[in-house]
């Protein structure tokens, strides 16, 4: 059922029926599907993006159930990919899923990748960052990339041509494997706000419209409703 | 030594390192980011971004008077 005209009625006339087509035919990774991915994913795909590939090895725990969309108890010890592709399949039937139930590594992620127009980068991991972003520099696709610890949250957007991660996070011999976010844990409505931000990015980029936040860092923090825009270069 | 005041923002677990005025902090004139950090008793390391006036700069940057300096930690959770 694909719900025909009506189904995209709602988002006229902020978007055109061009920008609306355009859309259809994009084609955008989503790499990670816990707080941050489930949600980038379900409004992708509500707004319109019609192929997605979603790529996540990981298999829901209890711990899951705080923050991330796509987990429900019955899911715990279920594939998040596989959760994924049936939520976005229940959403909009209209978008192309290709789940991917394992681990993105060095020597399958540029496959993954290539041919798409952009990947959103959702990992919970400062070196697998850094290997996305080395994959999407080979593939010349640009990187959505947002992180979360706690009620904080920071988006950035890189193309192929720019510095990317090495402006967030120091130069690669001098990276931490994980972020404050062990210690603070991650809120829900934080990683709701922020994949919101990534998906509005992913829009931004593929229909080249708006300020993108390409090498500037949007840091929102929750406590002090603090919103503030950093620039990166 | 002359003082100039500052307005510091400690982002997310930086924040246990804040002093009762960060918005009108007093430093000695010349001070760089790196000595803020000390005189915050800052871990080193913990600081990663190093935001002055909304523009990324590095520990060596001297501070001026009316600064507004955010520093935050790593942040990598998805």
């Amino acid at each position: 059922m694909c719900m025909g005209s009506e189904r995209y009625a709602r988002n006229f006339d902020t978007l055109t029926p061009t920008e609306q087509e355009r859309l259809s035919s994009a084609r955008v990774v989503v790499l990670g599907l816990g707080g941050l991915g489930g949600g980038v994913c379900e409004m992708l795909a509500r707004t319109g993006v019609g192929h997605m590939t979603l790529i996540d090895g990981d298999v829901f725990e209890a711990s899951n159930l705080n923050r991330q969309l796509l987990c429900t108890e019955a899911l715990v010890g279920t594939s998040k990919a596989e959760a994924a592709k049936e939520r976005i399949c229940a959403v909009n039937s209209l978008v192309q899923i290709t789940a991917v139930a394992a681990y993105a590594d060095k020597t399958n992620l540029l496959d993954m990748i290539t041919g798409s127009d952009l990947v959103v980068d959702c990992l919970d991991s400062i070196h697998g960052r850094f290997m996305l972003q080395d994959a999407a520099k080979k593939a010349q696709i640009p990187v959505v990339a947002g992180a979360i610890a706690g009620v904080s949250g920071q988006v950035t957007v890189f193309f192929p041509e720019d510095k990317g991660y090495e402006l967030v996070y120091g130069k690669r011999g001098h990276l931490p494997a994980t972020g404050i976010e062990l210690r603070t844990g991650n809120i829900s409505y934080c990683a709701l706000m922020v994949s919101a931000v990534q998906a509005s990015e992913c829009i931004k980029v593929l229909l080249n419209r708006g300020d993108i936040l390409r090498n500037k860092l949007l840091i929102m923090e929750l406590w002090s409703n603090s919103f503030e825009i950093m620039d990166l270069a | 030594m002359a003082q100039i005041k500052i307005e510091l923002k400690l982002f997310v677990t930086l924040a246990e390192f804040a002093p009762e005025n960060t918005d009108n902090f007093t430093v000695q004139e010349g001070t760089t980011v790196e000595m803020l950090i000390r005189e915050l008793k800052i871990p080193e390391n913990a600081v990663k971004l190093i935001f002055v006036n909304g523009k990324k700069q590095d520990a060596a940057y001297v501070l001026k008077s009316g600064d507004r300096v955010g520093l935050f930690p790593p942040v990598g959770g998805g």
